[in-house]
């Protein structure tokens, strides 16, 4: 297994009850690099998203076949801490959905339900956080007051900034900045920038010119299989197939 | 022209005539709690003074207050929400986070239902076989706040199950997202939420819980009782069991008429009281999100 591939997924076939939405993916996630999810609505991209770290098992009819490998190892192993999973592989999502709490205590969440104690260390690493989520400057003096007064646009960085408080090793986003003015998609894409260095990012996204702005890999879907896989510059210019190219320049979708 | 506009006069008077339908229904609904409380008010207000509150009733109760049965009453208000909030709490939470759909729920459902349904006559009767009785309680304030705790079990259950639903999944979503076990996505997260909703239950818990006479009637109440009660073993009296003693069975009805009405009043106050504490910590904790 080649060990530069942070996740893969391996022949997976996903259910919802008795529909069919993914058909036999598999697909690499190469370690530090941004790869995105593209499709028209409805093509599994963000069923597969959820199947990175488990989210699906929320649902009570799905069912999964295939493997999901984390670094070698398939995290649908009966054996596999699910918990500690979905800290590793951190998520954020389309709407922005900080708790009803203050600034800090939603950065501190994470922090605190995986047993951190030392009052100085959280305090630390919330900071840290924030100025990783390019968002400390503009909440340093409201760090006590509900997350529920910040922009959509900073709300959304908070989540980001608490998602990765935790730090996972992964960092899924689906459709991270979908429900933001162009301003603040421009900020989050910015970021994601930045986060490559630390973090694999998986993104889904609806726009094609945020993933061409934003990714190192492109895979784009349809109907629940994957049907091009390539380097971004590359999927965008000059694609292999038909129907990667009709998406692309709008054909349908 | 003309007709259009018949037509739209039609729809605007049909309009009017409804939405103060509508109107009067809500009137009509403070009109009855004024009526209400004006009469207990106008035949009781002569009743209530220092020594009616602070005074055991004397002379074979046309004279004197009514001290012990504001004690029983909160006694019994307090026992009841101790016994039912955290049972309730904790079924919602099991019903709406962590219950399977299937047979056991649907059953599980339909004795809550159906407790929702039980005369209070009835609850009084079963606390005294069960409570009094069989597990020899005696008539005290522990028989009596079980029984009461029973009989308030379904409305806080449902308020609470209700406040739980409300609370987004997104929430939950988060929280599992970032590493935290169902149970912690509940204790930080949900339940905190959920707060004010519970509360709202638990205040329409206690008002019933308080002006019940039925199952108090077998299991902790009684005709009259000397001193306050000192443990949860005695028997105490109460301001709903009060009124109907001095109604029916007293010594003088009439004369103390006006000693039963301003029994009643001070019941409703108290109750009044106690929504208004906790509307006052809802209303903080509804402020502070």
């Amino acid at each position: 297994m080649d060990q530069s591939h942070k996740m893969v997924s391996e022949h997976l076939d996903f259910y919802y009850g008795s529909f069919q939405a993914l058909h036999d993916i598999t697909l690499d996630f190469p370690a530090n690099q941004v790869t995105a999810l593209i499709g028209p609505s409805g093509c599994g991209k963000s069923t597969l998203l959820r199947c990175l770290n488990r989210m699906n098992d929320l649902i009570p009819t799905s069912r999964v076949e295939g493997k999901v490998l984390l670094d070698s190892q398939n995290i649908y192993e009966p054996t596999v801490d699910v918990v500690s999973l979905r800290r590793r592989v951190g998520m954020v999502f389309q709407k922005p959905n900080p708790f009803p709490k203050t600034v800090f205590e939603n950065v501190a969440y994470g922090l605190r339900v995986n047993g951190m104690r030392n009052k100085a260390r959280i305090e630390e690493q919330v900071e840290t956080s924030l100025r990783q989520g390019a968002l400390w400057d503009e909440v340093k003096d409201r760090l006590h007051q509900s997350a529920l007064g910040l922009s959509g646009g900073q709300q959304q960085r908070l989540c980001i900034a608490r998602a990765m408080a935790v730090e996972p090793e992964v960092l899924l986003m689906d459709e991270p900045a979908s429900a933001l003015d162009p301003i603040a998609t421009q900020k989050i894409e910015e970021l994601i920038h930045q986060l490559k260095e630390t973090y694999t990012i998986i993104i889904v996204t609806h726009n094609m010119q945020q993933a061409a702005r934003v990714s190192d890999i492109t895979a784009f879907f349809y109907l629940g299989k994957l049907i091009e896989v390539d380097q971004t510059e590359t999927l965008f210019t000059r694609p292999t197939l038909k129907q990667t190219s009709d998406y692309i320049t709008g054909r349908f979708g | 022209m003309e007709k259009t506009e018949r037509i739209k006069t039609t729809r605007t008077l049909f309009q009017g005539i409804m939405f103060s339908l509508f109107r009067i229904a809500a009137v009509i609904n403070g009109a009855a709690l004024v009526i209400v409380v004006y009469f207990l008010v106008a035949k009781g207000w002569r009743a209530i003074n220092w020594t009616f509150l602070s005074q055991p009733p004397m002379e074979s109760m046309t004279k004197g207050g009514i001290l012990p049965c504001i004690v029983g009453t909160l006694c019994l208000s307090l026992g009841a929400i101790l016994v039912a909030l955290p049972i309730g709490v904790a079924s919602a939470i099991y019903l709406h986070e962590y219950a399977r759909p299937g047979r056991a729920l649907r059953i599980i459902r339909l004795g809550i239902n159906n407790l929702a349904g039980v005369p209070s006559v009835v609850f009084g009767l079963f606390g005294l076989a069960f409570f009094v009785v069989w597990l020899k309680m005696g008539v005290s304030i522990l028989a009596g706040s079980l029984t009461l705790g029973a009989m308030t079990l379904p409305v806080i259950i449902g308020a609470s199950e209700e406040a739980l639903r409300a609370v987004p999944d997104t929430y939950r979503e988060a929280s599992l997202g970032l590493g935290a076990t169902k149970w912690q996505t509940i204790y930080r997260v949900v339940l905190p939420a959920a707060l004010p909703g519970v509360l709202t239950g638990a205040i329409l818990g206690i008002s019933r819980a308080a002006g019940e006479t039925a199952p108090i009637m077998f299991t902790a109440a009684v005709f009259y009782t000397p001193s306050l009660p000192t443990s949860i073993f005695d028997e105490i009296m109460a301001l709903p069991y009060h009124v109907y003693v001095l109604a029916t069975a007293g010594t003088e009805i009439e004369a103390t008429r006006h000693l039963q009405y301003g029994t009643a009043l001070v019941l409703i106050i108290l109750v009044l009281g106690l929504n208004l504490v906790a509307i006052y910590y809802r209303s903080r904790l509804r402020k502070k999100y």
